[in-house]
């Protein structure tokens, strides 16, 4: 589904991405995590190309995303995004947001794009805010419309950074339990998070980044008890 | 005291020149207008252009922009009038007027675009591309309707300074309100009509004055 090669990012002269190579195939729930300023985000943004990589190749269902003919905008359509900090559009209403993609991108008619998006919001909990602000919001609520904004493309893939990290406690379980049911649904996930619970019970597999390399990977259970590198052990004791 | 009344507040006078001052209050109406919204309009698109930071485009962006506010209102208005006939084009005065102010105007209007556009979230932009919206999708849908809101009240304040300025459209033979009311005044050889003109201006200004402070306060965070 995903095949990284070799994917070099610099920002002027610093390399923040030293050369990654990773696959996600279908259904699979990745979650990478690692120090703060390790490339996560990065990464991430390099996949639907929201950060221009400085080199190396991207392939999304074998297609390489670096091609300059690739047409980035029907490919960003099956790659959804969710940000740590929700971007929900504050200047629609809830309904609009989710359905706004589908109407200006896939050039849905308009019945059928309420339809899907009532469908989403149905989903995520948040059907009943239907036409409310964002600015009525709770930051669990903005996320839980954010990723019915991304769930309404039809994505093959969904990224996910932090998506939890600006939220108040008591609302991180609301947006975990809808990736939960998102993965039980077998959709193809990336995920950047500090929540090493979630990241247990739901990846299949664990990336474990530092200074723009991965320095190891592997199946949570092995990851979370048997590290075998120095630096997963030692950041794996502080964060758990 | 009579000779200071029958000067200024001369109500014969005042009531013979009206239909006069109120076509001349019309013209400078129409001049505003027009040169308002071409102004926003162009502003608006040199504010969007710049934001796709095309190097070359941008510099010569920028150097409209330093030239149009760097440059005397009056200065432009009488080059374009009287100068550029030289040049073999010759402008009717109400062109003149109305690419003149619009020129001028679009400047600013770029600029307070431009922070309107800066002061939308970065996060904004990434959110709508990552949908698959293009650029200019993402601009029209998501940026600036967030951008317009925060540069209500700038461009209002703008909009006044133009309509303010349009009296300097007296001096290309323009028969706005000001230039109507001094030819009146040079007929009767009463001032009156100055201040009837006034009486008007001031009668269009201050509700537009109020408007932009009611929309400053509105936005303003509390
Ligand atoms: N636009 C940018 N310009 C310059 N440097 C950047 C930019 N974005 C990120 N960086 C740098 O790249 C490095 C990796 O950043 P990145 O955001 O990918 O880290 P991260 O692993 O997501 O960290 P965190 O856990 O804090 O979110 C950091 O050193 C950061 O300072
Ligand atoms: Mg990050």
């Amino acid at each position: 589904m995903i095949q990284v090669k070799n994917l070099q990012k610099k920002f002027k002269d610093i390399e923040v991405l030293n050369g990654l190579n990773f696959g996600v195939s279908s259904g699979e729930v990745v979650v990478i995590i690692g120090p703060s300023g390790s490339g996560k985000s990065t990464t991430l943004r390099c996949l639907n190309r929201l950060e221009e990589p400085s080199g190396g190749h991207i392939y999304i269902e074998g297609k390489d995303i670096m091609d300059p003919k690739a047409n980035l905008n029907k490919m960003r359509t099956n790659l959804g995004m969710v940000f740590q900090s929700f971007n929900v559009f504050p200047n629609m209403k809830v309904i609009d947001n989710v359905t706004i993609g589908l109407i200006q991108v896939k050039k849905t008619n308009k019945l059928e794009a309420i339809k899907i998006a009532e469908e989403m919001l149905i989903k995520v909990g948040m059907i009943e805010k239907r036409d409310s602000y964002p600015d009525s919001l709770s930051g669990g609520q903005m996320q839980r419309v954010a990723i019915a904004r991304a769930l309404a493309m039809q994505p093959k893939i969904m990224l996910f950074d932090e998506p939890t990290s600006a939220l108040d406690p008591e609302m991180v379980d609301g947006v975990l339990n809808i990736m939960k049911k998102l993965a039980s649904e077998g959709m193809t996930m990336v995920i950047v998070t500090h929540e090493m619970g979630f990241a247990r019970d739901v990846a299949d597999r664990v990336i474990f980044m530092d200074n723009g390399f991965i320095v190891e990977e592997g199946p949570p259970s092995q990851m979370f008890s048997s590290p075998q590198h120095e630096r997963t052990k030692s950041f794996l004791e502080k964060v758990l | 005291m009579d000779e200071l009344i029958h000067a200024f507040f001369n109500w014969p006078i005042l009531k013979e020149s009206m239909p006069l001052l109120i076509q001349g209050l019309w013209v400078t109406i129409k001049l505003s207008f027009f040169s308002i919204v071409f102004g926003i309009i162009l502003g608006l698109i040199l504010a969007v252009l710049r934001t796709l930071n095309v190097k070359l485009l941008n510099f010569f962006i920028v150097i409209y922009l330093d030239f149009m506010r760097a440059m005397p209102l009056l200065v432009l208005l009488v080059f374009v009038y009287y100068a550029l006939p030289y040049l073999g084009i010759t402008l009717k005065p109400y062109p003149a007027g109305i690419l003149t102010f619009t020129m001028i105007s679009s400047a600013y209007v770029a600029e307070i675009f431009r922070s309107g556009i800066e002061a939308t979230p970065k996060g904004q932009m990434e959110a709508a591309r990552s949908i698959g919206m293009n650029y200019f999708q993402a601009m029209r849908f998501i940026i600036l309707p967030q951008a317009l809101k925060i540069v209500i009240p700038p461009l209002t304040n703008n909009s006044i300074n133009v309509l303010k300025d349009t009296s300097l459209a007296s001096v290309i033979a323009l028969p706005e309100l000001l230039k109507q009311a001094q030819q009146i005044q040079a007929w009767k050889a009463n001032p009156t009509p100055l201040i009837g003109a006034t009486l008007l201006y001031l009668l269009l200004l201050i509700p537009l004055v109020k408007l932009a402070n009611k929309l400053e306060k509105r936005m303003s965070p509390k």
